[in-house]
C-alpha cells in the first residue's frame, strides 16, 4: 500500500478525537541544534471545513484494533479498511510537512494491537526517533494506553509535550456497555499516575521531563443516555482529580460502517457547543459544575449560553453596579467575557465607566443592559420583565450559524 | 506646519527621536506631518528644524509602562495616519499619565485595536506561509510566497530562523523578502508570485491529509472562514479542496447515514494470548486487597481513583488505622504516603517505632472529597460509609492479628468502637472495643497535627502524640 492510501486511511481513522492543541508547553527552538522545530505558542496552520483547527499531523500508527467499542470507527467488528504506518514512514511525513510549515507537530495515536505494552512501545518508538536522531523541537502529543508499563510511560513523558487517555464516557456503566474492553479503572489509575509524574517535573527541576504540556482527555457525547449534569461532574472530577489542561467534548457523529447497537444520527453540535461553554465558566468564570445545569431537566439548555440562563434562573442578583461590583460579580454577568471584565476593572480605577463605554469593549450593549447599572443608566425593573428571555435570546436561524 | 520624514515604513526610532524633540518643544500634533522616504511632500511643511535650542534636547521623554512596547507594534500597521496617533497619544498622556489603562478610551481603543491587528497578522503569517522545496545553485532552498496585510516581515523573520535553523529558506512577499541560508538572515526588497516556485511534489499528500482529516458530517464553514479569510486561499495548496469538500458533504453524511449498520467484520483483531494474572491465595491481605479493588459497598468509589487498602507486615503486631486516603494516596493507591503520612512517620521514628514492623489501614478505604476547581477538598466520612467499609477493616484484623490497634483520630476510633468516641478523654491509654478483639489506643489523626495554624501549639500536640505512640510500644514490649 502506498502512502498516501496509508495516510487517507489513518488520518480519516483519527478525526474523531477533537483534540489538536499544541498549546501549554515550554518554549523551544532549534538554534544551536542538528534539527528543526520550535514550540512559542499554539498556532493553527489550517482550518477545515468543519471549522476545525489543523495545527499537528493527527494519525493512528495503526487502524487495527482488538477492542470493540461500538462508538469507534475503529472497532475490531468494523468492515473499514486496516493500514498501518512504518516507525520511519510516520518520521518522515512528520518532517515533510513540518519543514514546508503544514503543521506544529504530531498527535500519534494508535488501535491496541497485540498487547497495550507492545502497542505503546511502538508508539514511543516513532517520538524517540523524532527526538533522538532527528533532535525535533516541534511539539508531540501521545495517545497513552490505559495499562501500558511505568517504564513506557515515563519514557513517552519524556519526549511528549502532552499525553492524554480518552475517559470517553461520563458514566462507568456506559463504557461497559458501549466499550466492553476498557476499564475506567484502569483509565483512572493511568491519569493519576500521570498527574504524579507531571506535579514532580514541576515542582523539581532534577525530576526527568515529563509532558510539560499536561494531560487532556476526551468525552463523546450523545452516544449514550447521560445528561448534560453527569457530563460537567464528570468533567469537574477529572479537572480536580488529575489536573487535566482540558476536557475535550465530542458530539457523536456518523461513521461509515457503524455498529447497530449505535446507528449513525445527525451529531448533537450545539449541545457539544453548550458544553464548551459550560466547561469555560467552570476553569474561568467561577461556576461549580452544579449550579450551571438547571435542577429541573438535567440539561443545559440549547437556545442560549449556559451564563445567560443562569442569570435568568437568578434574577435577584442583578442588576450590579459596573462600577462597583466586585470581579467575581462581573464575569457573572452575561455577554461580558474575562477581557471585557478585565478591561472594566482597570479603567474603572481612573474613572467611572458609562453606558457609551461599553460598545468599544465589544460587548453586546442589549445583551448586557438589562445586567448593569451605570452612572448614566439604571435598567428600570428590565430584570423583572417576563419577556426578558425572548428579548435576549437569539433567534432560533442564528442558531444554525454556530 | 512641520513635517517629518522618516526613513522607511517601520522607522521606530526616527519616530521616537522626532517625537521627543516635538514634545519637549511643545509642538501639538495638528501641526505635524508625517511622512516616509522620499515622497515629494506637501510644499507648506518644512522639515522639524535641528535648532540648538536648550529645550531640543530630544531627551527620553518619560511614558507609562506599556506605551514603548505599544509603539512598537503599532508602527508595523499599514495605516498612513500610524505616526501620527502615536504622536497624538504622546501628548495626552503628558496630562493624562495612566490614560492608558483607560481601556474604553477611544483613543486608547483605536491603538489597541491597531496592535492586536499586527499581532494577528504576524500570527497568520507564522500559520499560512508554504514552503516548496526547490533547488537554489545545487542547495536544497525552501521557498514561500506571502502577502502580510502589514509591515511585518522584518518583525517575524527571527521566528522563523528559530524554527527552521537547519533548513536554507527563503518568504517573499510584495513589499520586502526575507532569507536564511544557515548563518545569516537578510532581507531583500519585494518580490513578485512568479519568482516563487509554482509546486512541490509533497502537495498532494498534503491534501490527502486535509481531506482525510476532514469530518463531513460537521460543516461549519463560517467558522473556518473567521479563522482562515478567504484572502490567505490563494496561497494556500490545501484551499482547493474546500468547495468541492464542502458541496459533497452532505451527501456523504446522508449515505452514512442511510447505509447504515452492516455485519460484523469476520476477522477481527485480536490481542496476543496472555496469561492471566495469578490470583492471589484466600485469607491474606493480597487477597482482599483483590477483592476490596471492585468494592461498591458504599458511593464513595465512583469519584474515587481507587480502593487504598491497608499494607505493611501481614504477622505485624501493632496495627494503624486512620481515617480515609487523602489526595496523594487515592492517585498512589498507597496508605500514608502524603504530607500526613510524612508527619506519621516522622512521629513514628521519635517513638521508636519500626514502619516496616507495623500494618498501615484506613478505616474508610476511599477517598471522599469534593472537587474545587483544580484542587479536591477533604470531606469527613459519613457514618453510613464508615459502617459500609467496617467489614473490610475486621477482615484485616482478623488475618492480622495484632496485638495492639492505634486509632489515629475520631473516623477511626468510631469504626473500631461502634460508636463515638472523645478523643481528649480517652487517648493514650489501652482500651477493650469489645467483641473479643486486641486492645485499641486512641491519638490524634497526624493530619490534626498539620492543621495546627499555631507553632508552639502544633509543637505541644505533636509531643503528646509521640507520648501516646510511646504508650503503645511499650504495651508491645510488655507483651512481648
Amino acid at each position: 500500500m502506498d502512502i498516501s492510501k496509508k495516510l487517507q486511511i489513518l488520518a480519516d481513522a483519527a478525526k474523531y478525537d477533537a483534540s489538536c492543541a499544541s498549546s501549554g508547553t515550554v518554549k523551544r527552538n532549534s538554534l544551536g541544534g542538528k534539527g528543526i522545530g520550535s514550540t512559542e505558542g499554539a498556532i493553527c496552520h489550517s482550518y477545515a471545513p468543519d471549522g476545525r483547527c489543523i495545527s499537528l499531523l493527527k494519525i493512528l500508527l495503526t487502524n487495527a484494533c482488538a477492542f470493540d467499542c461500538l462508538y469507534c470507527v475503529n472497532r475490531a467488528s468494523s468492515n473499514v479498511p486496516r493500514a498501518r504506518f512504518t516507525v520511519e514512514e510516520v518520521v518522515s511525513v512528520t518532517l515533510d510537512f513540518y519543514r514546508r510549515n503544514y503543521i506544529e507537530g504530531l498527535f500519534l495515536s494508535s488501535g491496541i494491537i497485540r498487547s497495550p505494552d507492545y502497542t505503546m512501545e511502538q508508539v514511543v518508538r516513532v517520538a524517540r526517533e523524532l527526538r533522538q536522531t532527528h533532535d525535533f523541537k516541534g511539539y508531540i502529543h501521545l495517545k497513552t494506553i490505559p495499562d501500558a508499563s511505568d517504564e513506557l510511560m515515563a519514557e513517552a513523558g519524556k519526549y511528549a509535550d502532552r499525553l492524554s487517555i480518552n475517559i470517553e464516557l461520563p458514566s462507568e456503566t456506559s463504557l461497559k456497555t458501549l466499550a466492553p474492553e476498557k476499564d475506567v479503572r484502569a483509565i483512572r489509575r493511568s491519569m493519576g499516575r500521570m498527574r504524579n509524574r507531571i506535579d514532580e517535573a514541576q515542582d523539581d527541576k532534577r525530576a526527568p521531563r515529563f509532558a510539560p504540556a499536561g494531560q487532556s482527555t476526551q468525552m463523546i457525547v450523545g452516544a449514550d443516555a447521560e445528561d448534560d449534569r453527569a457530563i460537567l461532574a464528570t468533567s469537574a472530577n477529572l479537572y480536580s482529580s488529575y489536573r487535566l489542561k482540558r476536557v475535550y467534548y465530542s458530539a457523536f457523529s456518523p461513521i461509515p460502517d457503524a455498529s447497530r447497537i449505535l446507528p449513525p444520527q445527525a451529531p448533537p453540535l450545539v449541545r457539544e457547543h453548550r458544553l464548551y461553554q459550560a466547561d469555560w465558566l467552570m476553569r474561568f468564570y467561577g461556576f461549580d459544575a452544579g449550579e450551571i445545569v438547571a435542577q429541573d431537566t438535567g440539561h443545559l439548555s440549547l437556545d442560549m449560553d449556559p451564563k445567560l440562563a443562569w442569570a435568568l434562573r437568578n434574577r435577584d442578583r442583578f442588576p450590579v453596579d459596573v462600577n462597583t461590583a466586585s470581579r467575581s460579580q462581573l464575569l457573572r454577568v452575561p455577554g461580558l467575557g474575562k477581557t471585557a471584565v478585565d478591561r472594566i476593572l482597570a479603567a474603572r480605577r481612573v474613572r467611572a465607566v458609562r453606558l457609551d463605554d461599553i460598545p468599544r469593549l465589544r460587548v453586546l450593549v442589549a445583551k448586557v443592559l438589562p445586567f448593569l447599572i451605570f452612572p448614566d443608566h439604571t435598567p428600570h425593573r428590565l430584570i423583572d420583565r417576563a419577556d426578558l428571555k425572548a428579548r435576549l435570546v437569539p433567534q432560533p436561524r442564528q442558531l444554525s450559524l454556530l | 506646519m512641520l513635517r517629518i520624514r522618516l526613513a522607511d515604513e517601520t522607522d521606530f526610532e526616527g519616530w521616537r527621536d522626532a517625537a521627543r524633540r516635538l514634545l519637549t518643544r511643545g509642538v501639538p500634533p495638528s501641526d505635524v506631518v508625517w511622512t516616509v522616504g522620499e515622497d515629494a511632500g506637501d510644499l507648506f511643511t518644512h522639515a522639524v528644524p535641528q535648532d540648538d535650542t536648550p529645550k531640543d534636547t530630544g531627551e527620553p521623554v518619560s511614558v507609562p509602562r506599556g506605551f514603548v512596547d505599544l509603539a512598537k507594534q503599532v508602527v508595523l500597521h499599514n495605516d498612513p495616519q500610524r505616526f501620527s496617533w502615536l504622536y497624538a497619544m504622546l501628548w495626552r498622556l503628558r496630562k493624562e499619565p495612566r490614560l492608558l489603562t483607560v481601556s474604553v478610551d477611544p483613543d486608547v481603543v483605536r491603538l489597541e485595536a491597531m496592535a492586536k491587528s499586527i499581532r494577528r497578522d504576524i500570527h497568520k503569517m507564522r500559520a499560512f506561509v508554504r514552503f516548496r522545496k526547490t533547488a537554489i545553485d545545487d542547495r536544497e532552498w525552501y521557498v514561500a510566497w506571502f502577502e502580510p496585510e502589514h509591515h511585518i516581515v522584518a518583525a517575524n523573520a527571527p521566528f522563523f530562523k528559530r524554527r527552521f535553523t537547519t533548513m536554507n529558506w527563503s518568504i517573499l512577499t510584495p513589499s520586502m523578502s526575507a532569507h536564511w541560508d544557515g548563518e545569516d538572515l537578510a532581507f531583500s526588497p519585494g518580490a513578485s508570485r512568479t519568482e516563487a516556485p509554482a509546486d512541490d511534489a509533497l502537495e498532494d499528500l498534503w491534501r490527502d491529509y486535509y481531506a482525510s482529516i476532514f469530518n463531513p458530517a460537521r460543516l461549519k464553514v463560517d467558522m473556518m472562514r473567521s479563522e482562515m479569510p478567504v484572502k490567505y486561499w490563494r496561497n494556500l495548496p490545501e484551499a482547493t479542496l474546500i468547495r468541492s469538500l464542502i458541496e459533497d458533504a452532505q451527501r456523504r453524511t446522508d449515505t452514512m447515514v442511510a447505509t447504515g449498520p452492516k455485519d460484523a467484520n469476520e476477522r477481527p483483531q485480536k490481542l496476543s494470548a496472555s496469561k492471566p494474572a495469578a490470583k492471589p491465595e484466600g485469607g491474606t491481605i493480597a487477597a482482599l486487597r483483590e477483592e476490596a479493588s471492585h468494592c461498591r459497598a458504599c458511593p464513595l468509589w465512583a469519584p474515587a481513583t481507587q480502593t487504598v487498602f491497608g499494607e505493611g507486615r501481614p504477622e505485624a503486631s501493632i496495627m494503624f488505622v486512620g481515617e480515609q486516603p487523602g489526595d496523594t494516596e487515592d492517585l498512589e493507591g498507597r496508605p500514608f504516603v502524603g504530607p500526613a503520612g510524612r508527619m506519621f512517620d516522622r512521629a513514628l521514628e521519635d517513638a521508636g517505632i519500626e514502619r516496616t514492623r507495623a500494618y498501615v489501614t484506613n478505616a474508610v478505604k476511599h477517598f471522599k472529597f469534593v472537587p474545587r476547581g483544580k484542587k479536591r477538598i477533604h470531606q469527613k466520612p459519613a457514618m453510613p460509609e464508615i459502617r459500609a467499609c467496617r467489614p473490610w477493616l475486621e477482615r484485616e484484623i482478623e488475618v492480622v492479628q495484632p496485638d495492639l490497634i492505634v486509632a489515629l483520630g475520631a473516623t477511626a476510633a468510631q469504626s473500631l468502637f461502634g460508636k463515638a468516641m472523645a478523643i481528649g478523654e480517652n487517648r493514650g491509654r489501652l482500651l477493650d472495643a469489645g467483641q473479643g478483639g486486641p486492645p485499641v489506643l486512641i491519638t490524634v489523626h497526624p493530619s490534626y497535627l498539620l492543621r495546627l495554624p499555631d507553632a508552639d501549639a502544633k509543637e505541644a500536640e505533636y509531643k503528646k502524640f509521640v507520648d501516646d505512640l510511646v504508650v503503645s510500644r511499650r504495651a508491645l514490649d510488655k507483651a512481648a
